[in-house]
């Protein structure tokens, strides 16, 4: 069911663990649902250019979803926050050589969490917020509340 | 890469003796048991030995075996033709929430067509309390459905004390026995149906069996010839059949051997795996099938795990439902109160007459590692 990119990211998957003092992070998914990413990120000035210079995740979850952790990070190290915005979840399904239907959401993830660690970035470091990422965020946390009034009383 | 097969519980292999009693039925011997010429009597006589074989075992009359494709079969055919054929005395039906999925979804189906099902909770072993059926008993009962072991964490439920309190009641009794036939003593004399599968005692897939007591109103699912006396038309799956009755007499010659040899294996496994930090044991330590264990690890995801476990050749299974678009962890994990974190942990390896000491052994060596390795990816791993 998986193709074999995304079982070699499974296996061996890249840039994962924590970075220590990291400019930006991402916490999405929910634990409920099965899936929890965290992204963290580095950024460096490159001229006049902001880079991602260093990207790590953690992710609790299927193969799927940490193929798509792995590969999210592959796809936006090195690269400017303006490119990194730009990279959707059709580009890392592209990357893995397909997804099977019922797992895309986990690529929908992996690109929630690193809006969510640029938008933290941004935010930390009082930079102005394109609205992509600011509409995302609330949309996130919207679905958030709503998730977590709905399993108010479970203990995790 | 040595492959080892601990997912007995999902199937199991054929064993060579079924294997090669089934075979002149597909090429020789491969007339209609309904026919009237020689090759139909050769089928019909195969038929009726193979179920005097398994009636023996159950200690029941040949008459009350109706075979059926699968226990997914027996189970919708028990619960929906007891409901229909008894609706005019009631119709509330009593079952468990940790059935397996066909008895849950055949209760709700019935739940759409005018039924009423309680499904009663169990404590945090998967144990169901007798007197929860017993308060559960109304006027208008016509059913009560309560598997004999559960097929993810092992559990055997207290099937003689609940079968007394039916009988008591007048209320008749449905065991899912798919998990415990062949594998344990029955005690079914307070049994009014019981399904059982060839399939999970190394017997073929494709054949299920229905025990019907004398006596039982029971409407049919599958109209058509009348074939088994009229309780389940279709032509008779002969060479499946033989090789079920060759696999239960297997059964009953091995049974108290492999009872102690895969209960040993499995506490060692028990034993080994809980010495991983943060791990847990779903089910009841004892009161569990001598083949079945499954265990939570805190910080990881089931399906993750058992594609590690894959690459390391063992085939295991999961509770986890991360491959159903439902997302949800299994329901029998949340229904012994499990945590959805632990219920999405979850991994099942279950045993069966291949396995050996050796298997264990490489087992119990090779998991702690997978675990670690993906705690190490997880944000719960620390």
């Amino acid at each position: 069911m998986y193709s074999e990119k995304v079982i070699e990211h499974f296996r061996n998957p890249h840039n994962y663990g924590k970075i220590k003092n990291p400019d930006g992070v991402g916490k999405v998914g929910n634990i409920l649902c099965g899936d929890v990413m965290h992204l963290y990120i580095k950024v460096s000035r490159r001229g006049d250019e902001e880079i991602i210079s260093d990207i790590k995740f953690e992710t609790f979850g299927c193969a799927a979803a940490i193929s798509t952790s792995s590969v999210i990070t592959d796809l936006v190290k090195g690269k400017t926050i303006e490119q990194a915005m730009k990279v959707s979840n059709k580009d890392i399904i592209k990357e893995l050589g397909g997804l099977p239907p019922i797992k895309v959401h986990c690529s929908l993830l992996a690109v929630d969490a690193l809006k969510e660690a640029i938008y933290d970035y941004l935010k930390k470091n009082n930079k102005p917020i394109p609205t992509s990422i600011l509409e995302n965020h609330k949309r996130l946390t919207k679905e958030m509340k709503i998730l977590e009034e709905k399993y108010k009383n479970t203990v995790l | 890469m040595k492959k080892i097969y601990l997912d007995n519980a999902a199937t199991t292999r054929v064993a060579d003796e079924v294997l090669e009693a089934m075979k002149p039925f597909f090429n020789e011997k491969y007339g209609n048991a309904s026919s009237l010429h020689s090759f139909g009597r050769e089928a019909k006589q195969a038929l009726e030995e193979s179920r005097n074989k398994i009636a023996k075992f159950l200690g029941v009359d040949a008459s009350e075996i109706v075979f059926t494709s699968c226990a997914t079969e027996s189970n919708n055919f028990a619960i929906k033709g007891i409901a229909f054929a008894n609706k005019n005395k009631g119709k509330h039906i009593v079952t468990t929430k940790i059935e397996h999925p066909c008895v849950l979804e055949s209760c709700k189906w019935l739940e759409k067509n005018g039924f009423e099902v309680t499904y009663l909770p169990v404590d945090e072993y998967g144990l169901v309390r007798p007197e929860d059926v017993e308060n559960a008993i109304r006027k208008d009962t016509i059913l009560v459905s309560v598997m004999y072991a559960n097929n993810e964490i092992g559990t055997v439920e207290p099937i003689s004390e609940i079968g007394k309190i039916c009988r008591e009641k007048g209320v008749i009794f449905h065991t899912d026995a798919v998990q415990s036939f062949g594998k344990i003593p029955l005690e079914i004399d307070n049994v009014d149906l019981l399904s059982a599968s060839a399939h999970k005692l190394y017997g073929p897939k494709g054949v299920g069996l229905l025990l019907i007591r004398k006596g039982i109103k029971i409407d049919t699912l599958l109209s058509g010839g009348g074939h088994e006396s009229g309780r389940r038309s279709g032509t008779e799956n002969v060479a499946g059949i033989v090789g079920f009755a060759t696999a239960v007499e297997l059964a009953k010659k091995e049974m108290n051997k492999e009872i102690e040899r895969q209960r040993k294996l499995r506490d060692i496994l028990i034993k080994n795996t809980l010495e991983i930090e943060k791990s847990k044991l779903n089910g009841h330590p004892t009161i569990r099938l001598p083949n079945n264990t499954n265990f939570s690890f805190y910080g990881i995801e089931g399906e993750s795990l058992i594609m590690r476990l894959d690459d390391k050749g063992i085939a295991a299974s999961t509770g986890s439902a991360c491959s159903s678009p439902k997302l949800l962890p299994s329901h029998v994990l949340l229904a012994i109160g499990l945590s959805p974190a632990l219920a999405h942990g979850s991994l099942r390896m279950t045993l069966g007459r291949y396995n050996t000491k050796e298997e264990i052994d490489y087992v119990c060596d090779v998991l702690p590692k997978v675990v670690e390795d993906l705690r190490k990816i997880s944000p719960y791993g620390g």
